[in-house]
This record gives C-alpha cells, structure tokens and sequence, in this order.
C-alpha cells in the first residue's frame, strides 16, 4: 500500500521511507508517539496529500474513506442524514440515501437513535454513528483516526466491541490510528510501530488472535507488552 | 423581567417629576404622559406612517439579508472576487447618508425604492461581514471529511460551510436592525411625504414634539419586535446553533 514514503512539511520531516503492506480485509493498527505522522499516513492513502518521495498504491479499483480525528458528524443533521453523507455525496439522491443509512443503522443497532441530533447523543453514540457514515460510503479500504480517542474508557471498550462486530458483519480493509496499545491488541490483525518524528516504522507485530478478544487475556497483554517495548514505554 | 421593569418605571418617574416640577414647555421636553396622550391621540396618523416605514425596514432588511448571503457566498467562493470587492465594500459603509439620500431621491423619486437602497445598503454590511467569516471559518475537521469522501466544492458548501454559516446570517441580520431604523428615517427625511421619519422632521418645526417622541417610541417598539422575530426564526431555522437559553429578548 506504502512503499517507500517520505513526507516533508518545510524543513520538518513527518515520515521517512516508510513500507506498508497491507492485506484485503486486515485490520492493521498504526500506533506511535504524538507527531509522529500517523495522521499524515491516513491522508496519504486517501489521496489528501502527496507523498514527497517513495509510491501510494492501492489495490485496483479499491476506493479509500478517511474518519478524521475527532467529533465531525454535522451539527444541523440527524443521525441518519449524517450517516447518509457519504452516499449524498456520492450523488445518491436523499430518500434513498436516508433508506440505505437507516437500514445500515439498524443493522448496527443504532437504529433508535436515527432521529436525534448530535449534540443529544453521547460520545460513543457519535463516533459510531460516525463510523457507520464511513462504512455507508462503500469504500473497500477504510482509514479511522483515532475514531475512539475521545471516550472514557467504559465507553471506548463498548465501542471497541461494537466495531469488532461491525467489521465481522462488513468485512473492510481497516487502517486504524490509535495511541492506545490496549486498543490496538484488542482489534488488529497487525500492529505497526511508528517511531517518532520522523516516523519510521520500527516494528510490525502479528496479532494471530481471534476476535473479539478480552483486555485481560494473557496473550493479549502479552502482546500489549511487545508493542510498548517497541514504542520504548518501559514498565 | 422585574429588574428592566422597575429601571424603565424609575426612569419614566423621574422624567415625569422633572418635568412637573420644572414646569417645562411641552414642546421642548414633553412629560411621559404628553407623550402617551400623543400616541392615543395621532393613532391615526402613526399607524399610517408606521406601515410606510415598517415596509421599507422589513423590505429592506430582507433584501441585504439575501443579497448579503449571495454577495458572501460569491466572496468566499472567489477568491479573486473577495480581494476586489471586499475594500469596495468596507468603503460603501462610509457613503455618508446624509449627503446621498437626497441624491438618491432625486435619482430615482420620493417613492419606496430609494428608501429600500438605503436601507438595504446600510444593512448589508453587518449581514455580509459575520456571514463570509462563518463561510470561511467552517469546521476544518468537517472540511477533511468531505474531502475524504471525493466531495467537490459545491457539495462543501451545500453541506458543510453553508449551514455553518446560516447562524451568523441570522446574527448579521439582528445587527443590522439596529441601523436599518436610522437608515430609514434618514432615507425619509431627504425627501418623502409619509412614514415615522418624516412625520417627526415635520412634528418638530410644528412645535409637536410629542407626537415626535411617540413616533421615535412606535419605531423604538418596531426594532425590538422585528429582533425578536429574526431570533425566533433563528431558533426555527437554525435549531442547532447554541443560542442563549430563556425568552429571545
């Protein structure tokens, strides 16, 4: 997917060299320290920058969607015309638009909250309103920013699990951005270790666990372990 | 509500007292009573010049407020545009009223139109300024989103920047209240036969200057209905925006 990528803002390098592969329906964490260019990653495979040096490619014919950081459903819709935006802007016309979205919601459970606006949702209710927007767009590679950066962690492990279930019902190519190794042994296939600026990558770890997984399970704290080894957080 | 009430009552006993105990001609300092018995008396006549200056503020105000948003929108979209025309408009608000009003009158007659071209040129600044800057300043998460979903820029602004922006055209526009009254009485008094303007430029000369301090309070009690219904539709209109909570006023 990244071959040899090099991106340069200025004088500041954000990432150097990077390789990426990544396989059809593999779910692969990007962790890494604050700047480290996890974010600038996301907009290189979507197509929001252009890579200095090294190539972008995708699959043929895959499509890309980027989940930005933070809370970015539109406050003046609903949940459903929100949800709907990808299709919209596709050119899907609005009836049908909001038919597909409200099949999708309920699909995902979300069903009951179709009507309300984001500001009387909670935040974990957003983010998965949010994600399900992403998913609407049908979009084959699917890059989320730090989709549950925000939410307590009651909250954060409620929509970890949902997303879990989420991706087996609609199996996606997921890059997922996180700075949490929790998050990251919990949903990926692969996790790749960032370096700080400039990013680099220093480690790719297998996840060869099943899903949905516990917090609290031997092999993945182990693998938690590793990953903050590699990010050089001693314990 | 007690506290603006008991104000206002302090204010007016006060003013009534002064002028009974100053005993001052009614023609220059008429008492709150004067005034009263002046709004009773010259209903007639005020509504009838009320409805003339009503129309041409409300009209007016209508008209900067459409012709604010497009003239924003063209801004924001150009951005060529935006450096031309944006000192042209700064500069337009400097036009002293005044002097052009009666320009205007003689251009185009003592009719509604010119009234409305005042009115509207006076209003269109405060709608077009907060309108442009709420256009520009849309969310930049939002933007991001958008352009990861392959919307072009119409589809941004459909979305995104035009709701964003539709609070601060309401906001624009319950500014431009406040001049679109001083605008239209200066429009009336460069050359009009009807409406509160001129019915106060006449009551002064005439020695009726309770009749004009009625006039000054029948468009003084316009401006603050036409506030409330522009935040009322504000709240039906823009639901979302993080308005003050409580009654509009």
């Amino acid at each position: 997917m990244l071959d040899g990528v090099t991106r340069r803002f200025g004088t500041v390098l954000a990432l150097q060299d990077v390789t990426l592969r990544v396989r059809r329906r593999e779910l692969v964490a990007l962790i890494g320290p604050s700047g480290c260019g996890k974010s600038t990653l996301l907009d290189l495979v979507c197509g929001l920058q252009i890579a200095d040096a090294g190539r972008v490619a995708l699959p043929d014919g895959e499509r890309t969607v980027l989940m930005p950081q933070g809370d970015t459903l539109l406050p003046w819709a609903d949940a459903l015309d929100n949800a709907a935006l990808a299709l919209r802007v596709a050119g899907t016309p609005r009836r049908e638009a909001r038919e597909r979205a409200r099949a999708e919601l309920d699909a995902l459970g979300l069903g009951d909250f179709a009507r309300a606006r984001p500001a009387t949702l909670s935040g974990g209710m957003r983010q998965r309103i949010a994600v399900a927007r992403t998913l609407l767009s049908g979009a084959g590679v699917v890059c989320l920013d730090e989709p549950f950066g925000a939410l307590d962690a009651i909250t954060r492990a409620e929509a970890q699990r949902w997303l879990t279930s989420t991706l087996a019902r609609e199996p996606r190519t997921v890059l997922l951005v996180t700075h949490d190794t929790e998050e990251a042994a919990l949903l990926a296939d692969r996790i790749v270790v960032l370096s700080a600026r400039p990013g680099r990558v220093v480690a790719d770890i297998a996840v060869p666990l099943a899903t949905p997984r516990s917090a609290t399970d031997p092999a993945v704290l182990a693998v938690r372990e590793r990953a903050l080894a590699a990010l050089g957080v001693d314990r | 509500m007690i506290a603006p009430l008991l104000v206002v009552l302090l204010l007016l006993g006060g003013w009534q007292a002064f002028t009974a105990l100053e005993d001052v001609d009614e023609f220059l300092l008429p008492s709150p009573t004067d005034v009263l018995t002046a709004l009773w008396d010259d209903r007639g006549l005020l509504w009838d010049n009320f409805r003339v200056t009503a129309g041409e503020m409300g009209l007016g105000l209508l008209i900067a407020m459409v012709a604010g948003a497009l003239l924003a929108l063209a801004l924001h979209r150009w951005q060529p545009l935006r450096r031309g025309v944006y000192p042209l408009l700064v500069g337009s608000q400097t036009v002293p009223i005044p002097i052009f009003a009666p320009l205007l009158a003689a251009w185009l007659g003592f009719d509604l139109t010119p009234k409305l071209v005042i009115v509207a040129l006076v209003c269109f600044f405060p709608v077009v300024v907060p309108t442009l800057d709420a256009l520009t300043t849309a969310d930049a998460g939002q933007r991001k989103l958008m352009r990861g979903l392959g919307a072009s820029r119409w589809q941004t602004l459909r979305f995104v920047e035009a709701p964003a922006a539709l609070p601060a055209l309401f906001t624009g526009a319950r500014l431009a209240i406040a001049v679109a009254a001083i605008a239209a009485f200066l429009a009336e008094t460069a050359g009009s036969e009807s409406g509160l303007g001129h019915l106060i430029t006449q009551s002064i000369p005439q020695l009726e200057t309770a009749r004009a301090f009625a006039a000054v309070l029948v468009l003084s009690l316009f401006s603050v209905t036409l506030y409330g219904a522009l935040a009322l539709a504000e709240r039906r209109l823009a639901p979302w925006a993080q308005l003050p909570k409580g009654p509009v006023l």
